[in-house]
């Protein structure tokens, strides 16, 4: 579902004297239907870069990364919207949503852009916000004044909503109590066994034993610096 | 798919001065492109382009028109030009000013841009003014008010009502919530996110404000002494810029 092959990626800060720093060679692994692959790797290895690489937020300098039939690193704008929309789902650790928004109608969101009926949208987004132990009195409020804790977990039942076929989940278990930490590997679990292809970040080692089939160690990318 | 609004090596110059040159660029369906740069760099002249305010002195502006398919706007006639801009397309103004009749009520506001495409039954028109008065969340009670009694946020919602009534197709906007107060700017933005989905919108906005085309762009175009210096997806473009500018433009934003 998932496979990145030779990608290389590499900063230019223009304005701090035209500094390049390189960040990424030789990038790849691959991630079936099912399969659920952990990045691991030291801070500042990388493991946020090539998953924002993935998603397409970031250009890819050269290589392929194809999710199904798309190559990320040179598809058109339009084409990764409609990837993110019908085929990449991605929680990533901060919410960014349009203020004033209620919590149901930004979980409910990417299942009204994919054209599902708004009432089954909601429905869906009400199972999800109970399930993550989110008050029902904080629906019909706008997430942005939540604490950090309840918009991860807003932000996870965002990324959850739509079945989307590859998942990328960025820290997805951070800052959350042992309850709802649990609640949420048994949503990646549950996206596995119908066939969800993930990629995660998960610092948290327990966690990442539980729900990783494998793990890539990021740092054999890294570039090393030249002696 | 086929565009709705293709755009190639197009050019303006005031004498010696360039306002826009070389710029290119596909527009589909349902798709919201930002256009962001400095004062000065162009973005207004470009959208006025576009939008047929101007001519351009070079380059063409191709636009699918729902009868007569692909036709390069500064070709066609003055009058179906004008019948373009009344119908399938809608100009957002910065100035409310610009875009709305000061003299006339709200309801006329709105109600005027129904009369330029037939609409002559006066309850069906003043039906359609207050299903639009509250779909900008303008009460009902204030149709008969002329705009000089609104403040510059009702203003704004008034004008975008005037400008969709007709249901277009594509908005041009520039600078839509410039001199807005944050509050009401969020609530502008919430709305025009909201019309954009359930109308199926294709919409340039040009604005200087990034966290705006942020929430509402899929698309962005970076503008800097008339030329597009950088182009692609909004948030690629916003956290990984590749041109010099874009990255003093976006490492320049205060943190609130």
């Amino acid at each position: 579902m998932i496979r990145i092959e030779n990608v290389a990626k590499s900063f230019t800060l223009h304005n701090q004297g035209s500094a390049v720093i390189p960040v990424m060679s030789n990038a790849a692994f691959s991630v079936a239907p099912g399969e659920c692959v952990a990045l691991t790797g030291n801070s500042g290895a990388g493991k946020s870069t090539l998953m924002r690489m993935i998603y397409g937020n970031y250009l890819t300098a050269s290589g392929t990364i194809m999710i199904g039939e798309t190559d990320v690193a040179t598809a058109e704008p339009r084409e990764i919207i409609a990837l993110r929309r019908n085929t990449l789902g991605y929680v990533s650790q901060f919410l960014r949503v349009v203020p004033r928004v209620s919590t149901l109608d930004v979980v409910a969101d990417p299942l009204l852009a994919v054209g599902v009926p708004l009432d089954v949208a909601r429905t869906r987004a009400r199972a999800l916000l109970t399930r993550l132990n989110i008050p029902e009195t904080l629906w019909g409020l706008s997430p942005t004044t939540f604490s950090g804790g309840e918009q991860q977990r807003v932000n996870i039942a965002r990324g959850f909503a739509h079945d989307y076929p590859a998942l990328l989940l960025d820290e997805p278990t951070a800052s959350l109590d042992a309850t709802n930490r649990d609640t949420v590997l048994r949503l990646i679990e549950e996206a596995k066994g119908r066939g969800a292809a993930i990629v995660g970040i998960f610092h948290d080692a327990p966690a990442r034993h539980r729900v990783a089939d494998r793990e890539v160690d990021i740092s054999t990318f890294t570039p090393k610096v030249a002696a | 798919m086929t565009p709705l609004l293709s755009v190639r090596d197009l050019r303006k110059t005031y004498g010696p001065r360039v306002g826009c040159t070389d710029v290119s660029f596909d527009l589909y369906p349902g798709e919201v492109m930002g256009i962001v740069g400095e004062s000065g760099s162009g973005k207004s002249t470009l959208l006025s382009c576009l939008a047929g305010h101007l001519d351009p002195d070079e380059g063409t502006v191709v636009y699918d028109t729902r009868d007569r398919g692909r036709v390069d706007t500064r070709s066609m006639s003055e009058p179906a030009r004008r019948m373009l801009g009344r119908t399938d397309w809608a100009f957002v103004h910065q100035n409310p000013r610009d875009g709305l009749r000061m003299s006339v009520s709200a309801g006329g506001n709105v109600g005027e841009r129904l009369m330029a495409v037939g609409a002559r039954h006066y309850g069906d028109i003043r039906d359609s003014a207050l299903d639009w008065l509250g779909r900008v969340e303008i009460e009902a009670d204030r149709i008969d008010d002329r705009p000089r009694a609104f403040s510059g946020g009702m203003q704004q919602r008034l004008q975008i009502a005037r400008n969709l009534v007709t249901g277009p197709r594509l908005v041009f906007m520039d600078e839509p919530t410039g001199g807005l107060d944050v509050s009401v700017q969020a609530r502008l933005l919430d709305l025009m996110r909201g019309l954009v989905r359930e109308m199926g919108l294709s919409a340039i906005i040009v604005t200087h404000d990034l966290a705006v085309v942020r929430l509402l762009a899929d698309r962005l175009m970076v503008m800097k002494s008339g030329q597009v210096v950088e182009a692609g997806l909004t948030d690629q473009v916003l956290d990984d810029p590749q041109h010099a500018y874009t990255q003093l433009l976006v490492s320049s934003v205060l943190q609130v």
